[in-house]
């Protein structure tokens, strides 16, 4: 099966749609196991003919499986560089798959809530990806793809070490539970960096989404466990999820004290964004992301009542430089698509049901 | 309500996660900022994987000792010890065994346990020793054939064939 990939810039995934519980603060829950075949060296020793056989036999296998609906196979190999950047901005493929060379593909299931990389860092990559708090769900899902890969393989298993892994830090479950939590109060209160502090001494990890190392653009930030070893599956998912609805608390918390302490600032601040988003004429990635978050808490606190969470959701994927490019149909420079992008902001921000313009638009 | 530390107006209210209970401040713009920049001791857990090993490597062993180990190889995927230590990431499998001696306390020191309790597949493993003999015979035979031991790749050959198993 193929995929159009100017279609897909078009389309939304399941876990862009919003909903899901806490969905105003939780972005996504999203589930990885890590997995290898027990009779292939791993990928830093696997030669071309190796890693061809690897894409061979896993691709055959997985597409065998006839239990979770319709399965496509992207061979990333052969795509173009702007078609692997936008599944990397989807998150259906990591950027390391993006990015590297040789044989190497993906298996995209159920409305792109399953994604199956092959030829990772590891053999096999398997990620479920839900809207909302939704992490017993995202385990029963990727536990069942996991059953039915692992009927047609041999995975690397070793008794007292669990799953077989290129680098010891995923040994064990080969599991990494991340949940994407939007908390743009936290930032605006200063109260992050504390809370990553916390965090990492619960030897859970921080990152931002988009964006090196705590530095998150959006101000959106990943929790995840780290250890992988030790620790059951469902153990995994309850270090992780017992922590959010604490989380959640404190960026309501902050949210509600802005919205009491200083209403007018917030109420300016979010008005503002807003305001940018819809007339700028050029205008950067970084600058779109971060009026964006603004935007999309002024919704969530009724400051804004013209605009859907979905959208604005979807907004933070379709500004970034490959699906620009795909929906405005071709490779563009950065100044050009910063051009593109104000455009396609504009565009978007000031169509409202009657037809109506508030500000007039050339 | 007055900041906690001085008279002036508390606008800043913090909770704080770490140590047991959360506990609540109440401080002024002034104090919630030093408050917040302070910084913490940082404690162990979190050191990249390179730097662990560095740790663990460091201790008790000479300049000698770590040279040798550096040369040892596995005889399956024939990566060694130094290129892992480079790269941080294994050849394969077996990595785990031949190395065990080394990777077991980077392991402990990782995740603070050396023993799975999670998942296992269904269809146990029982065999795994042959899969890796497959990791071996293939890398033996592409070797016999770069060397033109084509008599040695044949029989390397029939080998990889009686291991393999229709599945």
């Amino acid at each position: 099966m193929n995929v159009d990939f100017s279609s897909l810039a078009r389309t939304s995934g399941e876990w862009l749609r919003g909903a899901g519980p806490e969905a105003d603060i939780v972005m996504s829950s999203r589930i990885r196991l890590a997995r290898n075949l027990a009779d292939y060296p791993f990928i830093s020793r696997a030669n071309a003919g190796d890693r061809t056989e690897i894409e061979r036999i896993l691709r055959d296998r997985i597409l065998s499986i006839e239990e979770v609906g319709a399965l496509t196979y992207v061979d990333v190999n052969k795509l173009a560089l702007l078609d692997r950047q936008l599944l990397a901005e989807r998150q259906l493929i990591s950027r390391e798959l993006s990015d590297a060379e040789g044989s190497r593909g993906v298996v995209l299931a159920d409305n792109e809530q399953a994604s199956l990389m092959v030829n990772e860092e590891d053999h096999l990559r398997i990620q479920v990806i839900q809207s909302g708090l939704n992490l017993q769900s995202a385990w029963e899902m990727i536990n069942q793809i996991d059953d039915l890969v692992e009927a047609r393989v041999t995975y690397a298993f070793n008794e007292n070490l669990g799953y077989l892994t290129a680098c010891p830090t995923n040994v064990g479950t080969g599991m990494r539970v991340s949940v994407m939590l939007h908390l743009p109060a936290l930032v605006i209160t200063r109260q992050i960096d504390k809370l990553f502090r916390s965090l990492q001494k619960i030897s859970l990890a921080v990152r931002g989404l988009y964006g090196e190392g705590t530095q998150a653009m959006g101000d959106f930030y990943q929790i995840s466990n780290q250890i992988t070893l030790g620790r059951s599956e469902a153990d995994l998912v309850k270090q992780v999820g017992d922590v959010i609805p604490t989380i959640i608390d404190y960026e309501r918390k902050a949210r509600e004290f802005l919205v009491r302490e200083s209403h007018e600032n917030l109420h300016d601040r979010v008005s503002r964004a807003y305001g940018i988003l819809r007339t700028a004429q050029t205008i950067s990635s970084e600058e779109t992301m971060h009026l964006l978050s603004s935007v999309r808490m002024g919704v969530n606190l009724g400051m804004i009542n013209d605009l859907e969470i979905p959208t604005v959701n979807k907004l933070f994927i379709y500004t970034q430089p490959a699906h620009l490019q795909k929906l405005t149909g071709g490779e563009l420079d950065t100044a050009d698509r910063n051009i593109e992008r104000a455009r396609y902001l504009r565009h978007l921000l000031n169509k409202d049901e009657h037809g109506e313009r508030g500000v007039s638009q050339n | 309500m007055k900041c906690q530390r001085c008279d002036k107006p508390a606008t800043f209210h913090i909770t704080e996660l770490t140590g047991g209970k959360p506990q609540e401040l109440h401080l002024c713009e002034q104090h919630a900022r030093s408050y917040l920049t302070e910084s913490e001791p940082e404690q162990g857990g979190n050191q990249s994987l390179a730097g662990a090993l560095a740790q663990h490597l460091a201790v008790g062993q000479t300049a000698e000792e770590l040279n040798r180990l550096d040369q040892q190889a596995c005889p399956i995927c024939g990566i060694t010890f130094f290129e892992f230590r480079k790269e941080g990431r294994l050849g394969c499998p077996h990595d785990y065994i031949c190395f065990q001696k080394e990777i077991e306390p980077l392991i402990l020191n990782i995740h603070g346990e050396t023993r799975h309790v999670g998942k296992r597949p269904k269809c146990s493993p029982s065999n795994t020793d042959r899969q890796t003999d497959l990791i071996r015979l293939r890398r033996e035979m592409k070797e016999a054939i770069q060397s033109e031991d084509y008599e040695r790749a044949s029989q390397l050959r029939d080998e990889i064939r009686q291991v393999e198993q229709p599945r």
